[in-house]
């Protein structure tokens, strides 16, 4: 196998393992500190690459769309924070996998509504519509280097927040030991909405830029939401460092497995979890209770 | 066929169009009600949805050589009833058995979407009524699951790809990879690429895919400079063909791009420059130098107010077979011996060229291979001519 091909197939395994950060971190952050096992997040994703695709079809270019989700994505995360996801923290989890899971189906339909059963592709922004030759036989997406650069900007933001800002330090404890927050008279109430507000609007972000690469489709969000949950599992619930790292590595085996192993590819991050399970049942970087 | 558009809201409607009411007769005796009562033609097409202008195109060429014939053909009135199947195949038995029981359809004329034209199998299958596909190319359809009183008047998905395998084999090409979504229209095409490309000494690798409808070509892309292969055949349509293009176009590989004709079909404005020059087989193109073609996009565009294209052709030939059927039974559609026994012998004369009927009730028709030119899928030449679709597992003898 050609080293462009190689070359490329990492670059795509990165830039795919990161844009499953960018969902898989609000993910494990809603688990960990809420204990809410959100099935309705990959409708955010959905939702991001809907809002992409209206928003290029309107306007001509997708780039309106970011801030838009960004916004969005935070309305729409208190809102659902404040009237839905609240009552139902101290609730068993199979009454929240139904709560979420009926929100899948209203926000499907409500997207079959808006804009019907379709799929529709996504032009790539003009401004990135080129390609970076790698090597003599193979040149690389720009879109694709653009991604990247995004998703690990949004990474750094993220990490500083958390590990560096008050707020990053109490979703930190409340992660590990939420009696904790309580016990130390913190509003959890404004906790659980920062988180969610932040966790769906990356989503959404990733949706966004996802809508190129993908297309768009129904129920896209699903096959994205099954794999962060590996990612999750990986990682370790509430540990968004771990699921900074484990969503490279999933991204990686998964492109590269496709690439070299397309029979095995299937199976491979499945294996992957189920070693990480039996290995450390916490996840790589969960904290590891005995 | 997927082609993609500005999407509509999904509705269901149902559009009785009565083109060709009987004439009122002042005092009918028997005899002539029995005449005058028109034949029933039902056009079970998308008229919403990605595929509308598909269906709407089918359904112009239709209505356009009825009325060349003068409203009548075998000497018998029609009545034509149209319903929106949506694309939607979960909704495809229940459309189909509405137009069949409840119309009570003599012709049932459909569709464009392959997974509906299954749903309309099953049923037309178990009625027996008179179906001509005017799209949907399934293999299927005129293979394993033919019936005697199902015809196609489009192309099978194995058989532009054929052609295109001849034609990259005769070039001289050694070694292929055929590239597609993971799908059953994918499939067929590739077995028809490597089928050709091989009985001209090439070799054609394992087919590349990716999940239906997704457009994450990249990896895919990545994976071609390491394969070795002089020539790189394609199936994509829509959205997915252009992104595809424009994305093969940018990674700068060395071996050419070709395909099945959906591929530079209807996305030539959209894909721009990254489509000049590639290479694509079809049973039609831009610059078919004959007569019935200059005549048929002249008529085509005065009715429609748009430049004709292959689903148009593939409209009007199910008419012109349907006619042929008719006007060998003299308008006695319940005469289906007969009917059938001449729809099979038919020879059309097709904007696309003459064209005939298989065995197994699918065309048999030339393959062109085109080049994209100036915006224009250009016809260079004949990749093979009269071409059948194997049919392989029909017994209709």
């Amino acid at each position: 196998m050609a080293l462009s091909g190689f070359l490329a197939q990492l670059l795509n395994g990165v830039q795919y393992g990161l844009l499953l950060f960018l969902i898989a971190s609000g993910l494990t952050l809603i688990f960990g500190v809420m204990g809410i096992i959100n099935l309705a997040h990959g409708s955010m994703f959905m939702i991001g690459a809907y809002v992409a695709f209206l928003v290029a079809r309107h306007w001509g270019s997708m780039w309106l769309a970011l801030p838009a989700a960004l916004a969005g994505g935070i309305v729409l995360g208190l809102l659902l924070e404040r009237f839905l996801f609240r009552y139902f923290y101290k609730r068993e989890h199979l009454d929240q996998v139904l709560l979420t899971f009926a929100l899948i189906l209203l926000f499907e339909e409500t997207r079959a509504l808006i804009v019907g059963n379709d799929f529709h592709s996504v032009a790539v922004p003009a401004l990135f519509d080129f390609s970076v030759p790698i090597t003599a036989g193979f040149s690389y997406s720009a879109y694709r280097f653009a991604v990247i650069g995004i998703c690990l900007a949004l990474a750094a933001l993220l990490f500083f927040w958390i590990e560096r800002t008050k707020m990053g330090a109490i979703i930190r404890a409340a992660a590990e030991k939420p009696e904790m927050v309580d016990v130390l008279g913190i509003d959890a109430r404004r906790v659980h909405m920062t988180v969610f507000a932040i966790g769906t609007a990356l989503a959404l972000i990733a949706g966004v830029l996802a809508a190129p690469l993908y297309s768009v489709y129904p129920n896209m969000g699903d096959g994205f939401l099954i794999i962060c949950f590996v990612v999750v599992v990986i990682g370790g619930q509430g540990s968004v460092s771990g699921a900074f790292w484990s969503a490279l590595i999933i991204g990686l085996v998964d492109t590269l497995g496709k690439a070299y192993a397309p029979k095995v590819a299937g199976l491979a991050v499945y294996v992957l979890m189920a070693a990480v399970l039996l290995w450390r049942p916490s996840g790589l970087f969960g904290q590891q209770r005995t | 066929m997927t082609r993609l558009a500005g999407n509509s809201v999904s509705r269901r409607s149902l559009i009785k169009g009565s083109a060709a009411l009987a004439a009122a007769t002042a005092v009918p005796t028997g005899w002539a009600i029995a005449q005058a009562r028109p034949v029933k033609v039902g056009l079970m097409l998308p008229y919403s949805g990605t595929f509308a202008q598909l269906g709407e195109n089918i359904t112009h060429a239709i209505e356009l050589f009825i009325a060349e014939k003068g409203g009548k053909l075998g000497g018998r009135e029609l009545q034509i009833i149209k319903l929106d199947d949506e694309s939607k195949p979960e909704n495809a038995p229940q459309n189909a058995d509405r137009l069949v029981k409840r119309d009570q359809v003599d012709v049932l004329i459909g569709t464009v979407h392959s997974g509906v034209q299954m749903g309309i199998h099953k049923v037309v299958a178990e009625s027996g009524t008179l179906t001509i596909v005017p799209n949907a190319g399934n293999v299927a359809v005129t293979r394993d699951l033919c019936a005697k009183n199902v015809f196609r008047s489009s192309f099978s998905n194995w058989q532009p790809a054929y052609g295109m395998g001849a034609a990259a084999a005769k070039k001289g090409y050694k070694k292929a990879v055929w590239v597609t979504w993971d799908y059953a229209a994918g499939a067929e095409s590739g077995a028809g690429f490597k089928e050709a490309f091989e009985k001209g000494g090439g070799q054609v690798l394992p087919n590349l895919t990716l999940p239906f409808p997704q457009t994450n070509f990249q990896p895919l892309l990545a994976q071609i400079p390491g394969l070795g292969v002089d020539v790189v055949g394609s199936f994509f349509a829509g959205g997915g063909a252009v992104q595809f293009v424009k994305e093969y176009a940018s990674a700068g590989l060395k071996a050419p791009l070709c395909g099945s004709g959906f591929l530079t079909e209807g996305t030539l404005g959209a894909q721009g420059a990254a489509a000049v020059g590639i290479e694509t087989a079809l049973h039609y193109g831009d610059g078919l130098d004959n007569p019935k073609n200059a005549a048929f996009r002249k008529a085509f565009k005065d009715k429609a107010g748009r430049e004709a294209d292959v689903y148009a052709v593939q409209g009007y030939d199910a008419a012109q077979l349907l006619g042929i059927g008719l006007e060998a039974v003299k308008g006695k559609i319940e005469d289906e011996a007969n009917l059938y026994k001449a729809m099979r012998a038919a020879k059309i004369d097709s904007p696309r060229g003459p064209i005939s009927i298989s065995p197994a009730q699918n065309v048999t028709q030339n393959i062109y291979l085109r080049k994209v030119e100036g915006g224009l899928n250009k016809v260079i030449g004949v990749a093979v001519e009269n071409l059948a679709d194997p049919g392989t597992g029909c017994k209709l003898a």
